[in-house]
């Protein structure tokens, strides 16, 4: 049988192929549509970042600022 | 002259029958009762993540169907009914089938988190543990209770979906959680009385096998009736309305008048008519659950009461 013959067993595992090709490609396309309407949606999604979250830090309160005198 | 005779390979399995593996049929009607659950919550939800969530929820649903096939494919191989199915016909590798439903039940509970919320992911995940686990592993073979208690995991779908829009359970879910879960030992057990001898050969204790064949139709027309109350009662919440209330009333009657017959017989006068009347109840039982889930679904087109 010389080589690149196509056998029934060829086309089962082409057909595996283009099969898991076509799931990966939907859920890249998925995650896509998903990450749109969650940002349009405003929700609350932080990724890491390498940096401090803010968002978890306590609220800094300005300090008050003494009152200055109004020079005559 | 001798010939040589070289060893076919061993069937390779093409995409559709790992497809198989994650019982597209059974995956419809998840598919469906969660879209409804999802749908007539009182929270709208963005029709993306509503297809996301619904599509979370069935590939949840197909990966306890995975599970069940790999656990159960001594049972498989020996029932006509599932004979055919990817891992007894030698297609799919026990090994695969496992791999594939572990990966895509942590792939959909995540996801349906993400998606939705971690309450609807929480559902998913205790459905395919309930379903995989305590259905298929342990009460399966063990008791003649199996189908009850199988019938929780395909209920909690419309639970789900309601849970991916309101992110909590509430009456209404409740309800359409029970309509399912007592609409699954009748639809199966007049499956089990025309399919009677598959499911001794496999050894899986059905009513039929334990408990007899009349005690069964017995069983059949009880949970008609509690059944019954509870659709009804469906009507009566914030997802009812008048249109769903007259199907459920007329399905419901159907139904229990459908239970009185097959409880009226005996199995020779079943026997001699080749189980038409338990066919035709088992076909009504289909038409059952699909109807009353159109109806919540166009009730909520048309505004409750």
């Amino acid at each position: 049988m010389a080589i690149g013959q196509h056998h029934e067993l060829h086309r089962r595992r082409r057909s595996r192929n283009v099969g898991v090709a076509l799931v990966l490609i939907g859920f890249v396309a998925l995650i896509f549509a998903l990450s749109v309407v969650k940002v349009q949606q405003g929700d609350l999604m932080e990724g890491f970042d390498h940096q401090t979250r803010t968002s978890v830090l306590p609220i800094e309160q300005p300090e008050p600022q003494p009152a200055t005198e109004v020079e005559q | 002259m001798a010939t040589t005779q070289i060893d076919a390979p061993a069937p390779e399995a093409e995409f559709g029958d790992f497809v198989a593996l994650l019982k597209p049929r059974v995956m419809s009607l998840v598919v469906f009762t969660a879209f409804v659950g999802l749908w007539v919550a009182p929270v709208p939800v963005h029709p993306v993540i509503a297809f996301c969530s619904v599509l979370f929820i069935a590939l949840g649903g197909g990966a306890s169907g995975a599970l069940n096939m790999w656990y159960d494919a001594d049972i498989d191989s020996v029932m006509r009914r599932t004979a055919s199915r990817p891992i007894p016909a030698g297609l799919v590798k026990p090994g695969d089938a496992l791999g594939l439903g572990l990966a895509l039940s942590g792939v959909s509970v995540m996801m349906l988190g993400l998606a939705a919320n971690w309450v609807a992911a929480g559902l998913l995940a205790f459905t395919i543990f309930f379903y995989a686990v305590v259905y298929t592993i342990w009460l399966k073979r063990s008791t003649p209770q199996n189908i009850v208690i199988g019938g929780a995991a395909g209920a909690l779908p419309p639970m789900i979906g309601w849970a991916c829009a309101t992110g909590g359970i509430s009456i209404e879910s409740l309800l359409m959680f029970a309509l399912i879960f007592f609409w699954t030992p009748p639809h199966f057990w007049a499956l089990a009385l025309f399919m009677k001898d598959d499911y001794r050969d496999a050894g899986v204790p059905m009513l039929t096998v334990t408990h007899g064949r009349t005690s069964t139709r017995r069983h059949i027309f009880a949970y008609t009736l509690v059944l019954a109350p509870f659709a009804i009662w469906l009507g009566f919440t914030s997802v009812g309305g008048p249109l769903y209330l007259a199907v459920a009333l007329v399905l419901n009657a159907l139904f229990i008048h459908g239970g009185w017959r097959i409880l009226r017989r005996s199995d020779t006068t079943a026997a001699a008519d080749g189980y038409a009347v338990e066919k035709r109840y088992f076909r009504l039982s289909l038409y059952y659950t699909f109807l009353h889930f159109l109806a919540l679904l166009i009730q909520h087109g048309l505004g409750g009461w």
